[in-house]
């Protein structure tokens, strides 16, 4: 959990793309990384570096679904709901990893922190229809079954 | 010559470097119809309003087309007009229909347009989004559900004034005008100069309302009501009650203020002639002593507001005076003798004037607020009409005494460069037709946003910037602080051209503000004395006053936001 903001992620990322409007998204994908989500306190830090106001910012990470204001778990759980993913019966995984963690479609995130459960267009992993990704790695030709055994061993990686 | 021509609804246009076919038509008499499409604004391209088919039947906008030579157009087809339509449903479809009880009824560009159209029948049903207002600032008052995101605000907000206190936020379906984090305008760097409302083409965002506050201070008996009135204000409401814009109308207004009730009406461009006093002095002082230089302007509370934000480091450059507004209502509260209870009204052409009445610095001595309430224009127009006061047959009446002298000097404030106009009479020792007549021409006049001049004061070369618009305020301060350029006196205005075009006033496009500040450069000219020194009753009442109680009335503080 990172729980103070640690600015020189932001200087870092704007010293490599420049201290320019045009490096807003690029900044704020890396602080999205960093952080997991954009917290309010890099907008007025963001807002004075590159030159752009926060009403802007907070338009363009409003606009891309793939920024959050909100605080992510550290298990973000991606179940692709493409049209090859749905096709081979998507839904119910998502329903499954919903019902195991006590989440819905407006509650995405476990009280606890460990879990964001979220659905995406496409992976582009079609081949290993349906597939589900978590943080930055895919599980491929999955069921709820699965899916369910998947989270319960991230638990006990938790619990370890 | 290659001169290029366009051919629209049958009609042969020469095409003269316009930036787009909605120009060149529009300079052939041709009204296509917009809402998103301002000529003072970058082109967006939403509204899809403005569309043209061309010979082969294709529809485009014409905000964004160029013209070439020899296209063949038409604005009015079938088609076009059908288009029209679909759009006009789609956008009534989401917007809230309560027109009788919108502050924008019968200034709607949507009803405008629903009529011009002949709607009579939205396909679509109604359902908008019934978030509730924004009523957290003092300028002004935020509707979602009005709002058909043409995005003029926007540009607005971030062109011209480059204040960025609003913008798009969200998507699609889901999008609406934001401050960052969707939060309250009042908790945003928004400065309140109400320019947002004034390009606004319906009803989402408009002008805070207090008429009722001073309807009810009118109707008190034990109240005594005391009213002054904006230089800027005189030139703006002819055309609302049929008389011509921009004609200078002061003495009808005073008559129609004695027939809403107000018990004293006094004239601002007074408390303008104070601020020269007090202004030329400052300045004189700092330039002879070596105070913080250059010395810019405080008249205009959404500049002040706008520098509390983003330029805290020039907030000793600001001179302390009050604004005019300010100090004339500190010196009415300070000589009020009555028994009754004293309620002080200011009509403004501006709603960064509600917030600066607001502020703690301006608290009077009985712990009131030196100015009680702030009616923009468009409330005091709207307050003669409810009465209904006969305004374009009003005789003309004389500002009130105590406070009823005033000279040109004060009146010119009203429009960029009037300040500065202003600070140069008084500093000229002649003040002949034939002086005045030269300070004119020096430069600080026209209607340009950025203007300079260089005069000489004492045998010092002043040089003199005037801008109006923040963003080009902001532009200038840039070059001032990378070294490139270097002034001694700088006058700044929120609003493009001036008050003249203030938030508060009826919506004035380019040709009326020209027509505004002709009104009042011809106010002026019909004032025996025009320099703000030959105020000999402003002259009596500094001279009665100490250095303790000048700070007290006349001067103020900033801080950084």
């Amino acid at each position: 959990m990172q729980d103070t903001i640690d600015y020189s992620v932001l200087d870092a990322a704007i010293e490599e793309f420049g201290a320019k409007e045009s490096s807003l998204i690029a900044v704020l994908q890396r602080a999205q990384e960093v952080y997991r989500y954009l917290p309010a306190e890099i907008f007025p830090y963001l807002s004075a570096k590159l030159g752009i106001s926060e009403a802007k910012i907070y338009g363009v990470a409003t606009f891309y679904e793939n920024f959050s204001l909100e605080k992510k778990g550290k298990y973000v759980i991606k179940v692709c709901d493409g049209t090859a993913c749905h096709v081979r019966h998507s839904v119910p995984i998502l329903e499954a990893l919903r019902k195991e963690l006590g989440l819905s479609a407006e509650k995405k995130t476990t009280d606890d922190g460990m879990f964001t459960v979220e659905t995406v267009s496409c992976l582009g992993a079609c081949s290993s229809a349906p597939a589900v990704m978590v943080n930055d790695e895919i599980y491929p030709t999955m069921n709820p079954d699965k899916a369910i055994a998947l989270v319960i061993s991230l638990q006990g990686v938790k619990n370890a | 010559m290659d001169k290029k021509f366009m051919t629209i609804d049958g009609k042969t246009v020469e095409i003269n470097g316009e930036r787009n076919i909605l120009e060149v038509a529009r300079k052939a008499g041709i009204d296509i119809p917009a809402f998103c499409y301002d000529p003072e604004l970058s082109v967006y391209g939403a509204c899809r309003m403005c569309v043209f088919e061309n010979e082969r039947g294709a529809i485009d906008a014409s905000c964004s087309a160029q013209p070439r030579d020899g296209m063949v157009i038409k604005t009015n087809t079938p088609k076009l007009r059908k288009y029209r339509k679909t759009v006009l449903e789609l956008l009534l479809s989401n917007h809230c229909r309560d027109c009788t009880v919108c502050p924008k009824n019968n200034k709607c560009k949507l009803q405008e347009f629903a009529l011009r159209y002949n709607l009579s029948d939205v396909r679509f049903p109604n359902d908008y989004n019934d978030a509730s207002k924004d009523t957290s600032s003092y300028s002004i008052v935020r509707d979602s559900k009005k709002c058909i995101l043409c995005g003029k605000c926007v540009r607005t907000c971030n062109e011209i004034q480059n204040v960025g206190a609003i913008d798009y936020g969200f998507r699609s379906s889901k999008m609406k005008i934001v401050t960052a984090f969707d939060g309250e305008i009042a908790n945003s760097p928004c400065v309140g100069c109400g320019q947002c409302a004034a390009v606004c083409p319906v009803g989402a965002i408009t002008v805070k309302d207090d008429s009722e506050k001073v309807w009810n201070a009118l109707s008190d008996p034990n109240t005594e009501v005391s009213v002054q009135v904006a230089p800027a204000v005189r030139v703006a409401l002819g055309k609302e009650f049929g008389l011509k814009e921009g004609e200078p109308l002061m003495g009808k207004l005073v008559f129609a203020l004695k027939a809403l009730g107000f018990d004293k009406v006094y004239d601002t461009s007074l408390g303008a002639d104070i601020t020269i006093f007090e202004e030329a002095a400052e300045f004189a002082d700092r330039l002879a002593n070596g105070g913080v230089m250059p010395m810019f302007t405080s008249c205009c509370p959404a500049w002040i507001k706008h520098a509390e934000h983003k330029h805290p480091e020039l907030l000793n450059n600001i001179s302390t005076c009050r604004s005019p507004m300010q100090m004339f209502a500190s010196v009415i509260k300070h000589e009020y003798k009555g028994d009754k209870k004293h309620v002080h009204v200011a009509v403004m052409p501006c709603t960064a004037k509600k917030f600066e009445a607001k502020r703690d610095e301006f608290t009077a001595k009985d712990g009131s607020k030196t100015v009680d309430y702030v009616l923009s224009t468009q409330e005091i127009i709207a307050m003669i009409k409810t009465a209904g006061i006969n305004f374009a047959e009003a005789e003309n009446c004389p500002p009130d005494n105590p406070f009823e002298e005033f000279t040109g000097g004060g009146v010119i404030f009203g429009v960029t460069g009037g300040v500065t106009e202003a600070v140069l009479r008084f500093v000229s020792k002649d003040k002949s037709d034939k002086a005045l007549k030269e300070i004119a021409y020096t430069g600080v006049r026209g209607l340009k946003g950025v203007k300079e001049a260089t005069v000489k004061i004492a045998g010092k070369d002043v040089r003199i910037a005037v801008v109006s618009g923040l963003a080009n305020a902001d532009a200038l301060i840039e070059k001032i602080e990378k070294g490139e350029v270097k002034y001694d006196f700088i006058e700044v205005m929120a609003c493009p051209t001036g008050c003249i075009n203030g938030g508060g006033q009826p919506r004035a496009e380019l040709k009326d503000r020209i027509l505004r500040a002709d009104g009042l450069y011809k106010a002026d000219e019909a004032e025996v004395k025009r320099a703000s020194d030959e105020n000999v009753l402003v002259k009596e009442m500094l001279s009665k006053m100490d250095k303790h109680l000048k700070h007290e009335l006349l001067h103020t503080t900033y801080i950084k936001r």
